[in-house]
């Protein structure tokens, strides 16, 4: 417990206060231009997506009507609504979701309990993370190839398998981080009780890591909510109502996407009508999300 | 801290008043040349010590002398680890612990843990308690109450959570995690306790209390502790070993090994001269 210590001055002579007092203010103007430069990136980001929840809420509020909500989609000129769209949207991101969300959740759990540094558990991380940032259009493609083209046809179940595939990744990583997280201590501590792994980690660490996960498929379903890509080969879209998963299935993005680009008033105003829908039905689920989720104290 | 404060700090070690009882009990576990190993690296070398039953057994030493390791070996939390091996032989009720057909899950309702940072779970107080005894028990929901009273009593928890079983235990100060936590080990009725330095994120009065939990608890189960302070060891144990480098330089009744320790190292380490 004995230090070495020198005795004598401290090499570099006295404090001037001169010099302190300058060292400060050229800190402060750094600081200051430091914080100039954040507050303005701020403001540019900021800036646009004002621009496009401005744009979205100006001109998808005035198309917004009672009968968007109980009108299937008609050809232009005679009015029509959303319903099979919107429904569509519903069954495919529900069903794609709880297709993806526990395929992932193990896939997570996987890596992050069983496969710490393992050849294999690298390998499927590394394959996870290349899906991850997979071009969703390629998603429907891989989709359309073993489920659409075998089978005869564009399918409603077809689309829930191509959102099912973005999914699993997102939630993968979520999982697997939201599980590092945890310290080892509290997984020794329910082995310690005499605790199974298993139980160790279903009971204890997924309850801690509850949180994160459901953020991150709450993530899933906002990325999934607004896919276009992956449906156009999958579950095609349908003008008329169908709830039918072996048949085509609307869906709001493709509705969005051919109603768009129509040359038709009337199909432009529905489609900054849906894109309107689906940013406050992912808006409203975070929110929800926000309050159901609230740690508990 | 100044070194005349310092030295009186030594020499109130130097002269500490261990309070242990003269006689130790007869063993409950009996560690026979056990070596350990974190990949090639060897952690501990030959150790042999007994642990009397009922009585509790301080293991000092500097950071890294494998202390922790033997604590870590006694209920095989190792084996969570791949790459970390033991050789030897531990022996309780004519078994060896370290053989590879024994059931771990049961040998750690035998051999309960209490570790360093308090780690309740992220669920009701109650819970907490359940989880460790629904593991290994069937019982009933007045049975399970009753058990929750009886463990939380024994950590001398009951009467400041008995309003609030329900309320999530991440919500107790550090002190009443730690000792939820050892309500939640009793909980499952184990035979021996080990402690892994319980109090080093404790303040002064939550540490003391958990002390006097300590000396109250060795009526009933077999305690190891592995601790840095010294003051604490001299307070709870009946036997101390004294841990060097992976070895076991000494062990003793506490009186001996505080007033007359027959190795230069363990005098040395004691008196606060090297550590």
């Amino acid at each position: 417990m004995s230090a070495t210590t020198i005795r004598g001055p401290m090499p570099g002579g006295a404090r001037n206060a001169l010099v302190a007092a300058q060292l400060s203010r050229s800190r402060g103007r750094k600081n200051l231009f430091a914080k100039t430069l954040c507050m303005a990136a701020t403001g540019v980001a900021l800036a646009f997506l004002a621009a496009i929840l401005g744009t979205l809420f100006w001109l998808g509020f005035s198309g917004i009507h009672w009968s968007v909500f109980t009108q299937v989609t008609k050809p232009p000129g005679s009015g029509g609504g959303l319903l099979n769209a919107i429904v569509g949207s519903l069954i495919q991101t529900v069903v794609g979701t709880a297709i993806g969300t526990p395929i992932g959740l193990m896939v997570g759990t996987y890596l992050a309990e069983y496969a710490r540094g393992s050849m294999l558990g690298n390998a499927v991380r590394f394959v996870s993370d290349v899906l991850l940032s997979a071009p969703s259009i390629l998603i429907g493609l891989f989709v359309y190839e073993i489920f659409v083209a075998p089978f005869g046809g564009f399918s409603g179940f077809a689309g829930c398998i191509a959102l099912a595939v973005i999914v699993i990744p997102i939630v993968v990583r979520t999982t697997e981080d939201m599980l590092q997280l945890i310290p080892t201590a509290l997984r020794e501590a329910a082995v310690a009780l005499g605790a199974p792994k298993w139980k160790a980690v279903v009971f204890v660490c997924y309850r801690a890591a509850l949180n994160g996960i459901a953020t991150g498929v709450l993530l899933a379903i906002a990325r999934v909510a607004g896919e276009t890509a992956p449906l156009l080969f999958t579950s095609l879209g349908n003008l008329n109502w169908s709830v039918n998963m072996s048949e085509p299935m609307s869906s709001l993005p493709v509705t969005i996407y051919q109603y768009a680009g129509s040359p038709f008033d009337d199909w432009v105003q529905l489609a900054w009508v849906g894109a309107l829908l689906i940013t406050f039905g992912v808006l409203a689920l975070n929110i929800v999300a926000r309050f159901v989720l609230k740690p508990r104290t | 801290m100044s070194t005349t404060n310092d030295s009186a700090v030594r020499a109130n070690i130097g002269a500490m008043e261990a309070k242990s009882s003269e006689a130790l009990n007869a063993q409950r576990i009996a560690i026979k040349n056990v070596d350990f190993y974190y990949g090639t690296n060897k952690a501990l070398k030959g150790i042999n010590l007994n642990l009397p039953d009922r009585q509790v057994t301080g293991m000092i030493g500097p950071s890294g002398c494998g202390k922790s390791t033997l604590l870590r070996v006694l209920n095989r939390m190792y084996d969570l680890y791949p790459g970390q091996r033991a050789e030897g032989e531990v022996m309780m009720d004519g078994e060896n612990i370290l053989s590879p057909d024994v059931d771990l899950n049961q040998l750690r309702s035998r051999i309960g843990m209490v570790f360093q940072k308090p780690t309740p779970f992220p669920m009701s107080i109650y819970d907490n308690i359940a989880f460790g005894v629904k593991l290994h028990e069937k019982l009933s929901k007045s049975a399970m109450d009753e058990r929750v009273e009886w463990s939380l009593t024994r950590a001398a928890l009951w009467g400041e959570v008995k309003d609030r079983l329900q309320a999530s235990a991440m919500g107790m100060s550090g002190g009443q995690q730690q000792r939820l936590c050892i309500a939640r080990t009793i909980a499952t009725r184990p035979e021996v306790i080990l402690f892994d330095e319980p109090t080093s994120a404790l303040d002064p009065i939550s540490t003391l209390k958990i002390e006097e939990l300590i000396d109250e608890l060795k009526h009933d189960f077999t305690i190891a502790i592995v601790t840095h302070n010294m003051q604490q060891a001299a307070r709870c144990a009946d036997q101390v070993a004294f841990f060097y480098l992976g070895e076991l330089v000494e062990v003793g009744t506490a009186t001996q090994m505080f007033t007359a320790p027959r190795e230069k190292r363990t005098q040395e380490y004691i008196t606060g001269r090297f550590g």
